[in-house]
C-alpha cells in the first residue's frame, strides 16, 4: 500500500499542493485528473522523489520513504514514466531496457517487453533513444522501461502529452492490459476519457486539493459534466 | 614482444594482429615485424621514416594493421605512412599508437598519414590512441591525416582517444572529387590537465561529394579541448558537421566552426552543443535504479560508444 499523508508543496508563494491525503492499494488502477495547474504532475513527482515536499510523509507498505532519493525509491519498487521522454546519445532502446530490468537481459527478453507496449521489437531494439524516434515511439519506450521493472508502484505522468490522437488511441490498449494484469499499484495522471474509462478509482484534484475520490462509475458523470462551463463560454462567443 | 608491448597493443586494437591480411608493427622508431601478401605490399621508406602501403586494384575485404608502440621515454618519433588504395578495392586499416612513459622526459609520436583513394575505392580507417606510465614525462601525439579521394571513392575514419594522452594536435585534411563520401567519427575524453585540439579541413570539389563529421568529446577535471572545422563546398555537395561535448568539473571546450559555400548548390550544416549532462537524463536513469555516479558513467559511456 502507498500512503500519502498530509503532503504540502509551495513554490513562489503559491500553494501547489495543500494537505494531500491518499491511500492506494495493490492491483488497482488509479487515475489522477483535474484542471491544468491543479498539482497532478507535482504530486506524481513528489511520490517518485523528483520533487521534495515542504511537509508530509509518504509510506510504502508502512515504510517511510519521504527522505529517499529517486534511485532509492526505484530500488524500493517505485517507477515513473516521464511526461517528456528524455533523449540519449549513444544509448539504445536495448541498453535502457537492460538498465530498467537491472540485469543483463538478452535481446529476446528486450523484444518481449517492447511487444507489450505494441512496438514491433526487432525494428527498435538497437535504435538509439533520440529524436530519430517519433513522439509516440518514445512514449511507448518510456512506458516499456516502467513495465520492465515490474514495479510495486507504476506512475505515468500524462501519457497522452506530446503525441497525436491516433498514436494515443493505440496506447490505451497498453493501459488496459496493465489494469487487467498488474499486481502492483498503477497511477496515471491523465485528462483523457479513454484512460478515465479504465480506472478502478478516479482522484480529482482541484487547486492543490483532493476534491473527490471514487469509482469510475461514481466519478465519470461528475467529471464529464464539468466542461459545461466551456460550452457556455462558446455560446457567449456565438 | 614483452608484456608492456602486448598490453599497449591490446589497448589500441580490439582484434588479434596476427589475423590481419597484412601488418607492420613499429616500435620505438623502427619497423619490427611485417606481413604482406600478393595483393597488399608494405614497403619501408628510405631512412626508416615510414612505410608505403600498396593495395592492388579490386582487392576485397582485407584487413591491414599498422600499430606504433613507444616505450622509450624522451623519444620523438616522426613517421610518414602513405596508403595507395587501388580502384574498386575495399579495405579496413587499423592504426593506433600506444605510449608507455615511465620516466620524466616527454615522449612524442607524430604520424603523418596520407591516403590516396583511386576510383571507387573504399576504406574504413580506425585509429586509437592510448597513453600510460607513471613518469612525469608527457605523452604527446600529433597525428596528421591527409585524404585524397578520386571519383566514387568512399572513406570512413573513426578516431578514438580515451586515456592517457597529455597533448594532442590532430589535423585532418580531405580533398574530395565527385560522388565521394567521407564519414569521420571522432571520440575524445580528456582529464587532468590534458589538452586536445582537432582541426578538420575538407574541400568538397566534385558534384555530389558528401561528408559527415561527428565529434563527441568529454572534457573532465581541468582539461581543455578545441574543435575547429573548416569545410568548403565548391560544388553541388553536402556537408554536415556535428560537435557535441560534455563538460565535467572544470573542463573547457571551444568549438570553432567555419563553413564556406562557394557554390550556390552547396548544402552545409554545422551543429555544436556543449554543456553538462542534462539533469533529466540523470533523473531518468536514477528512476531506473542507478545512483548518480552510475547514471553519469552510463551516459558518458553511451556518448562515446
Amino acid at each position: 500500500m502507498l500512503e500519502i499523508k498530509d503532503i504540502c508543496f509551495k513554490r513562489d508563494n503559491k500553494i501547489i499542493l495543500d494537505h494531500i491525503n491518499l491511500k492506494l492499494d495493490e492491483e488497482k488502477f488509479y487515475v489522477i485528473t483535474g484542471p491544468n495547474g491543479s498539482g497532478k504532475s507535482t504530486l506524481a513527482k513528489i511520490i517518485m522523489g523528483i520533487e521534495k515536499p515542504d511537509s508530509g510523509t509518504i509510506l510504502l507498505d508502512g515504510k517511510d520513504i519521504t527522505d529517499f532519493s529517486v534511485d532509492e525509491r526505484a530500488k524500493q519498487g517505485l517507477s515513473f514514466a516521464f511526461q517528456q521522454p528524455v533523449h540519449f546519445k549513444g544509448i539504445t532502446v536495448y541498453d535502457l531496457l537492460s538498465i530498467a530490468t537491472g540485469k543483463n537481459i538478452d535481446k529476446k527478453a528486450a523484444c518481449e517487453i517492447l511487444s507489450q507496449v505494441g512496438l514491433c521489437a526487432k525494428e527498435y531494439v538497437d535504435r538509439e533513444v533520440n529524436a530519430s524516434l517519433s513522439g509516440g515511439e518514445l512514449k511507448r519506450i518510456e512506458i516499456a522501461t516502467v513495465i520492465a521493472r515490474n514495479p510495486k508502484v507504476a506512475i505515468f505522468d500524462e501519457p497522452e502529452a506530446g503525441i497525436d490522437l491516433w498514436s494515443f488511441q493505440n496506447l490505451t490498449d497498453v493501459f488496459q492490459e496493465l489494469e487487467k494484469n498488474s499486481k502492483g499499484i498503477t497511477l496515471v495522471i491523465s485528462h483523457q476519457e479513454r484512460i478515465l474509462n479504465i480506472a478502478d478509482q478516479i482522484i480529482l484534484l482541484e487547486q492543490g486539493k483532493v476534491k473527490q475520490v471514487g469509482t469510475r462509475e461514481e466519478m465519470l458523470p461528475f467529471i464529464l459534466q464539468t466542461p459545461k462551463c466551456c460550452q457556455k463560454g462558446s455560446e457567449r462567443h456565438e | 614482444m614483452n608484456d608492456t608491448d602486448k598490453n599497449l597493443l591490446k589497448e589500441i586494437s580490439d582484434s588479434d594482429i596476427k589475423q590481419a591480411d597484412a601488418y607492420n608493427i613499429r616500435k620505438n622508431g623502427k619497423g619490427v615485424s611485417r606481413k604482406t601478401n600478393p595483393y597488399i605490399n608494405i614497403v619501408p621508406k628510405e631512412d626508416n621514416q615510414g612505410i608505403d602501403v600498396y593495395v592492388t586494384e579490386n582487392t576485397l575485404l582485407s584487413i591491414i594493421h599498422i600499430p606504433v608502440l613507444l616505450t622509450e621515454s624522451g623519444l620523438k618519433d616522426v613517421v610518414y605512412n602513405d596508403f595507395h588504395i587501388g580502384k574498386n578495392s575495399n579495405v579496413i586499416i587499423l592504426a593506433g599508437c600506444g605510449v608507455h612513459n615511465d620516466k620524466h622526459k616527454d615522449t612524442e609520436h607524430d604520424g603523418i598519414h596520407r591516403f590516396f583513394l583511386e576510383e571507387n575505392a573504399k576504406v574504413k580507417y580506425m585509429e586509437k590512441h592510448y597513453g600510460e606510465g607513471d613518469g612525469s614525462g608527457k605523452n604527446i601525439l600529433n597525428p596528421v591525416t591527409e585524404i585524397f579521394m578520386k571519383p566514387g571513392s568512399n572513406m570512413t575514419m573513426d578516431t578514438t582517444q580515451i586515456k592517457g594522452v597529455d597533448d594532442t594536435l590532430r589535423e585532418t585534411k580531405a580533398i574530395m572529387d565527385e560522388n565521394t563520401t567521407l564519414v569521420i567519427n571522432e571520440k575524445i575524453l580528456t582529464n587532468g590537465e590534458q589538452h586536445a585540439k582537432t582541426i578538420f579541413h575538407v574541400e568538397l570539389n566534385g558534384e555530389n561529394a558528401s561528408t559527415h563529421v561527428t565529434s563527441r568529446s568529454v572534457a573532465t577535471e581541468s582539461s581543455y579541448q578545441e574543435f575547429v572545422s573548416d569545410i568548403t563546398g565548391n560544388s553541388s555537395c553536402y556537408a554536415h558537421v556535428e560537435c557535441d561535448a560534455i563538460l565535467k568539473e572544470n573542463g573547457h571546450v571551444k568549438s570553432i566552426p567555419e563553413i564556406y559555400a562557394k557554390n550556390p548548390n552547396a548544402n552545409l550544416i554545422h551543429e555544436a552543443a556543449i554543456g553538462k549532462i542534462q539533469g533529466e537524463q540523470l533523473m531518468k536513469l536514477m528512476s531506473l535504479g542507478l545512483n548518480e555516479k552510475e547514471a553519469e558513467d552510463v551516459i558518458i559511456k553511451g556518448f562515446l560508444k
